[in-house]
C-alpha cells in the first residue's frame, strides 16, 4: 500500500499544526463559530446532537494493521471504546472533545493518516472498489488512481469552497461494488478499442432528496489527462453550480439543468485549454505510486485444497460463512474475506477497540497486514490462504466478528440516525437491530439469498435507501417516527432507484412490513436462484403492495 | 485602508469610485463592471489607470476583450464560503493570460488567503476587524503543495522527480 514520503509526511504534520492553531484561535474568540465551522469540517469535525464527531479518512478504504491498532488506541483513549465505519470507507468517532482533536490528528499523522476533507463543501475522501488488486477481472488497480486523486484533491486551492460536497469513486471491473453512479464523479477504469487504459466519467450522480443516476459524460479520458479533465469538470461546477439553495447545489442539479451533453461540452471546452498544461501527469509519477501497490509475496498454492473442501462440508456453519463472506481472489489458493460488522442486534458498522486490535492481529497473521473498509460498512482481509480460513473463522467467531451475512438481508447499511445525528427525522440503528434480530437464523438468511437492505434516518440518504433492494427512510409525522419503504433500488452495475411502496409504517410496524415483503418474494420467486431484485423487476411493485398493506390491515383488525 | 501583498501591508493606491461619483483626477480608480461597460470609451482615454470590480456572479469572461485596458481586476468574495472567485482568478491568469493585478475584496479571511495567492490573486483588502499579522502567519503554514497552479510554488510531484527549477543561491 501507499506510504508517505517526506513531502506527504511534512504536509500532514503542517496540516495538523494548522488545525491546532485554528482551535486556539476559536477558543480565544479570534474566529467566530461561523468562520470556524468550515475549517473544522474540512478536518472531519462535526458538531452532532450530543457531542463532536470526528470522521477519519481511509483513502480508497485501505488500512494496514498498524493503522488499525492506532484507530483502536484512539477509540479507547479519546472515545468510548468503539468506532463506526461509514459507507464512504471512513471511520467515525462519536465522542471526542474539541480540545483533544489536534492530538488525535497528531496520532493519526504518526501512522500516515488524517481527517482531511472528510466533510465540508470540498472534494471528499476518494472511495474505491474494496476488491481492488484482488478481483481477477480488473482492468487495472484503482488504488493507484485513488492515491493520485487523493493528492490532487488535498487542499486544492481552487476547489476548497465548492457550492457543495463533492464525492469521487473508482472502480475497474464491470461489477460495481462501490455504488459508482451515485457519486458526483464515478470513474470507471476501462480499456478502449485501441487497447489503451483510461477513465469513463459518470458525472452528476447522487442520492439525497433528488436521487440521480450519474450519466456517462465522457466515455474515455486518457490516463495522462485524468487531472486536467477533473480540473475542468470541477471548474465548470465551481463557477456555475447553484449557491442560492443548499438543496440544489450539488453537481447533479447543474448537470440535469444543462443536460449531460451541454455540461460535457462546457467541460470539454475548458479541458481543451488546459489538457496540455502542467496538469499532464508524468509517467514517472504514476510508476512511483504504482510501485507501492505491487502484489504482496503470494505463495504458489493449489487452487483446490481438499482439507478446506472437507471443512466446509463437515461444518455447515463454516460452510455458510465461506459462501457469504468470502470472494474469489485472482491468485489460486487465496480468498478475500469480509468481516461482518453487522452481528445480530448491533449497530451496523460499529466495532470495539478490542475487536479492532484482533482484526489488526489477524491481518498480520493471515493477510499481509492489510485491511480494507468496504462501502457496505464491513471490513475485508484481502488475501487469505484458503487453508487458513477455518482457523481465521474460529478466531473471528471468538470475538463475534463471524456473522455469515454478507450480501444478505441483515448486512444492513444504516446511517447513525436520530441516535447521533442532528439532521435525522427518525432512528435508524434500532430499526436495523430489530430487522437483524427478526432475520437472525443463518439458514433463513441463506434461503432468502442476496438482498440489500439500506436505512436512512432522513432524506439526506446517508444510509443509501434509494439504492437498496429494500430501502427504508425515516420520516417525521407530527413528532412520531415513521418509515417509508422503497423497493427495487440497486447501487451495483444494474443500478436503479427504488420505488415507494405506499404509506409509511410506524416504528412498531416496520419490521413486520419487511417480513411480509420477504415472504411475498419467497412466494413469488421462480426458484431459489432468482434474487429478490430480479423477482421485483419481473412482477413489479403491486403484489408487494397488496400483501403488505393487506396484512397490516388484518393485524390491525385482529388487535381491535 | 491597507492592502496585503504576500502578507505584507501596503498603502492602497487605488480609489474605489461609486457609479454616480465623479472620477478623481489623476488617481487610479476601480469602477464597477456596469460603469466600465457604460463608459468604456471615456475610461480608456484616461491618463491614470483603471481597474474593474466584479461581483461573485460576474465572470471575468465579461471583460475578456478589455483586459489590455485594465490594470486591475477586483474579485468579490461576498462570503468566505463562496469560492467562485478562486476559479475566476485562474480563468484570468491561465485562460485569458491576464498579467495585471488581481485583487480580492469582501470577506477575505486568513484561512483562505494562501488559496487565493495560489490561484493568482496578488492583493487583498482584509476586513477592518481582522488582525493583519494573521495573514502573514497563514502563508507560513504550508511548505508542501500538491496542485500545480501558475504561482511560483513548486509541487511535491516536481520536487520528487527532480523537475523543480533550481533556485539561485
Amino acid at each position: 500500500m501507499y506510504r508517505y514520503d517526506q513531502f506527504d509526511a511534512t504536509f500532514v504534520r503542517e496540516r495538523t499544526e494548522q488545525f491546532r492553531g485554528q482551535v486556539v484561535r476559536r477558543l480565544a474568540g479570534e474566529l467566530t463559530e461561523e468562520e470556524f465551522r468550515p475549517l473544522r469540517l474540512k478536518n472531519g469535525l462535526y458538531l452532532q446532537l450530543h457531542a463532536y464527531m470526528l470522521r477519519v479518512a481511509i483513502p480508497y478504504g485501505e488500512l494496514n494493521s498498524k493503522q488499525m491498532r492506532k484507530l483502536a488506541f484512539i477509540a479507547r483513549r479519546y472515545d468510548k471504546g468503539y468506532g463506526h465505519f461509514t459507507t464512504r470507507q471512513n471511520i467515525q468517532y462519536n465522542w471526542p472533545r474539541l480540545d483533544d482533536v489536534p492530538d488525535i490528528l497528531k496520532h493519526l499523522a504518526d501512522v500516515e493518516m488524517h481527517a482531511i476533507q472528510t466533510s465540508g463543501n470540498c472534494i471528499r475522501n476518494v472511495t474505491a472498489d474494496h476488491l481492488a488488486g484482488v478481483a481477477a477481472d480488473e482492468v487495472e488497480d484503482p488504488r493507484v488512481w485513488g492515491e493520485i486523486i487523493r493528492q490532487w484533491s488535498t487542499l486544492h486551492p481552487e476547489f476548497s469552497y465548492l457550492p457543495r460536497k463533492f464525492k469521487i469513486a473508482l472502480i475497474a471491473t464491470d461489477q460495481d461494488r462501490a455504488a459508482l453512479r451515485t457519486h458526483d464523479i464515478g470513474l470507471k477504469i476501462v480499456r478502449n478499442e485501441a487497447g489503451e487504459v483510461g477513465f469513463a466519467f459518470y458525472t452528476g450522480g447522487g442520492q439525497g432528496r433528488t436521487p440521480i443516476i450519474g450519466p456517462l459524460v465522457k466515455a474515455f479520458v486518457k490516463k495522462e489527462d485524468l487531472l486536467s479533465y477533473l480540473d475542468a469538470t470541477l471548474r465548470v461546477y465551481n463557477m456555475h453550480g447553484r449557491r442560492d439553495n443548499i438543496y440544489k447545489a450539488r453537481i447533479k442539479i447543474l448537470v440535469q439543468a444543462l443536460g449531460p451533453e451541454e455540461f460535457g461540452r462546457q467541460v470539454e471546452e475548458e479541458w481543451l485549454r488546459i489538457k496540455d498544461s502542467v496538469l499532464k501527469l508524468p509517467d514517472a509519477e504514476v510508476a512511483r505510486i504504482r510501485a507501492y501497490f505491487a502484489d504482496p509475496d503470494y505463495e504458489k498454492l493449489p487452487a483446490f485444497w481438499p482439507e478446506f473442501e472437507a471443512q466446509k462440508k463437515n461444518d455447515a456453519e463454516f460452510g455458510r460463512w465461506v459462501r457469504a463472506n468470502t470472494d474469489p481472489h485472482k491468485i489460486d489458493g487465496y480468498a478475500a474475506v469480509t468481516i461482518s460488522l453487522k452481528p445480530v442486534g448491533m449497530a451496523p458498522g460499529d466495532i470495539t477497540a478490542d475487536q479492532m486490535d484482533v482484526v489488526a492481529d489477524l491481518a498480520d497473521e493471515y493477510s499481509f497486514g492489510e485491511v480494507r473498509a468496504t462501502h457496505r460498512q464491513n471490513l475485508l482481509l484481502p488475501h487469505v490462504r484458503k487453508q487458513d480460513l477455518y482457523h481465521l473463522w474460529q478466531r473471528l467467531k471468538a470475538v463475534k466478528l463471524a456473522e455469515p451475512n454478507i450480501g444478505l438481508i441483515s448486512d444492513i447499511i444504516a446511517c447513525p440516525g436520530l441516535d447521533y445525528c442532528n439532521l435525522a427525522n427518525a432512528r435508524s440503528i434500532p430499526v436495523a437491530q430489530r430487522i437483524s434480530r427478526r432475520f437472525s437464523d443463518p439458514k433463513r438468511l441463506a434461503e432468502i439469498g442476496e438482498l440489500r437492505l439500506n436505512i436512512s434516518g432522513c432524506i439526506n440518504a446517508c444510509g443509501h435507501h434509494h439504492v437498496g433492494h429494500i430501502g427504508i427512510l425515516g420520516v417525521d409525522k407530527k413528532g412520531d417516527e415513521f418509515y417509508q419503504v422503497t423497493l427495487g433500488g440497486s447501487s451495483a452495475e444494474d443500478i436503479s432507484i427504488g420505488k415507494i411502496l405506499g404509506p409509511a409504517f410506524s416504528y412498531d410496524d416496520i419490521t413486520d412490513a419487511i417480513e411480509t415483503v420477504i415472504d411475498t418474494y419467497i412466494g413469488l420467486r421462480n426458484d431459489a436462484s432468482e434474487r429478490f431484485i430480479d423477482t421485483y423487476r419481473r412482477v413489479g411493485i403491486e403484489p408487494f403492495k397488496e400483501k403488505v398493506y393487506g396484512s397490516l390491515k388484518e393485524r390491525r383488525s385482529a388487535a381491535e | 485602508m491597507v492592502v496585503l501583498k504576500n502578507g505584507v501591508p501596503q498603502p492602497n493606491e487605488w480609489v474605489r469610485v461609486a457609479d454616480d461619483a465623479t472620477l478623481p483626477e489623476g488617481a487610479k480608480v476601480i469602477v464597477s463592471l456596469e460603469r466600465w461597460q457604460a463608459e468604456r470609451e471615456t475610461l480608456r482615454q484616461r491618463n491614470a489607470a483603471v481597474g474593474v470590480s466584479l461581483k461573485s456572479d460576474q465572470s471575468p469572461l465579461l471583460v475578456k476583450d478589455d483586459l489590455d485596458h485594465l490594470s486591475l481586476v477586483a474579485l468579490e468574495f461576498p462570503k468566505f464560503t463562496d469560492g467562485r472567485a478562486f476559479s475566476y482568478a485562474r480563468v484570468l491568469r491561465d485562460r485569458l493570460g491576464y498579467r495585471g493585478e488581481i485583487r480580492a475584496f469582501g470577506q477575505v479571511l486568513r484561512d483562505q488567503y494562501l488559496f487565493m495567492l495560489r490561484c493568482g490573486i496578488d492583493t487583498i483588502e482584509p476586513p477592518a476587524e481582522k488582525r493583519v499579522e494573521g495573514y502573514a502567519e497563514a502563508l507560513k503554514e504550508f511548505s508542501v503543495f500538491y496542485q500545480p497552479t501558475n504561482d511560483h510554488r513548486e509541487t511535491a510531484l516536481r520536487l520528487r522527480h527532480g523537475l523543480a527549477e533550481s533556485v539561485a543561491a
